[in-house]
């Protein structure tokens, strides 16, 4: 029996975003919440935080508003986190795009690509904390109910990311 | 959660948190190569899944939520308060972010349940990326703070037209970075196919 071995083609961005759009809305409506990513981090950092240090965390005026909910699991954006997680999985084996690997571009080593991975994760984390939101929570959720929050994120999102690319093309 | 009873929550969260993810997947979002080929204007998938999800979503919000219909009450939606410098450089960060370690947060855990071990070397980064904000929160909070907007300000408030106009002007916008990204994408030759992907 002849079997594909090639990865499916990447869809259609239009096809992808109209389903995106569509999946935000049904997310609004049933649920009345937004698709997020970085209250998932935040919650996970409360509760190491809380962890290492309990006395420590209830002093801070950042992380103190959140120990009301203090198990990750305690808050709505844990379960949808786990559904991307989940979707992903499914989408990428079904289509044979599924791969373990460390992506990187041509001039650089794993060394430094795991490196930068960090610190990419590092200013982001700082970047969304920040911001009250990440590109999914507060960029694409906000924008759907025409916050101008959101669109001023996404100017500084894309202006900071163009200006910066000129930097780190050679990374990718 | 006023539509679904509480023993539905997580099976529905569950569910549309697996359709973005599989749609983020499908369109190749899971790829840092993919997503930093947007930045240098090779691969325009990005811009073009974002901008096409809000435009969908937000007229779907508008029709649903319209005085005929009534179908559904966005009041009770957490509409974001801006704060300019706050929401202005956490954009920046998260997109200088993009560039050095190759994602955004939503993207990363793509990345990762991909089979994509950098992307969990991210995720890690994000969370040193908070607690490293709440140690630092007494120096950052006037920035936090600073430059407060009117409270869940939307744009149709702020430049005074109904929120249809707006969502026709998002549109006419969306249509526009279509075609330029056409044009960016033919010439540079620089869409990112998953066989491209598959090569190394």
């Amino acid at each position: 029996m002849y079997r594909d071995k090639n990865p499916g083609k990447f869809w259609s961005p239009l096809v992808a975003g109209i389903g995106l759009g569509i999946t935000l809305l049904g997310m609004f409506i049933v649920t009345g919440h937004g698709l997020g990513a970085y209250g998932f981090c935040k919650r996970v950092a409360v509760w190491l935080s809380n962890d290492i240090s309990s006395q420590w965390t209830q002093a801070n005026t950042y992380l103190s508003t959140s120990l009301n909910t203090l198990h990750p699991l305690d808050i709505w954006v844990s379960w949808e986190v786990a559904g991307i997680a989940f979707g992903a999985l499914l989408g990428s084996m079904l289509a044979r795009r599924f791969k373990f690997k460390i992506e990187r571009g041509s001039s650089i080593n794993i060394t430094s690509r795991l490196s930068l991975a960090i610190l990419g994760g590092i200013l982001s984390g700082l970047g969304a904390s920040l911001a009250r939101g990440c590109t999914s929570g507060l960029g694409l959720s906000g924008a759907a109910n025409l916050s101008v929050a959101a669109f001023l994120f996404l100017m500084g999102f894309f202006i900071a990311g163009l200006l910066m690319a000129k930097i780190t093309r050679k990374v990718w | 959660m006023n539509y679904i009873p509480q023993y539905m929550e997580i099976p529905v969260l569950i569910i549309f948190g697996a359709l973005f993810g599989y749609f983020l997947e499908a369109s190749g979002l899971g790829s840092p190569k993919k997503l930093n080929a947007q930045f240098v204007l090779k691969d325009w998938s990005v811009f073009k899944v974002m901008f096409t999800a809000i435009v969908v979503a937000a007229a779907g919000l508008l029709i649903l939520g319209s005085e005929m219909l009534w179908l559904i009450d966005s009041s009770t939606f957490n509409i974001p308060t801006t704060f300019f410098w706050a929401m202005l450089i956490g954009g920046a960060l998260l997109g200088i972010g993009l560039n050095v370690g190759g994602y955004c947060p939503g993207t990363s855990v793509v990345g990762f349940f991909s089979g994509r071990i950098d992307a969990l070397f991210f995720i890690i980064g994000i969370i040193i990326g908070v607690l490293l904000f709440a140690i630092l929160f007494e120096y950052i909070e006037p920035l936090y703070l600073a430059a407060q907007g009117p409270e869940s300000q939307t744009l149709s408030e702020l430049i005074d037209l109904p929120a249809w106009t707006i969502v026709i002007i998002l549109f006419i916008l969306a249509v526009a970075g279509f075609i330029l990204g056409n044009r960016f994408e033919k010439k540079s030759n620089g869409v990112i196919s998953s066989d491209d992907l598959e090569k190394e």
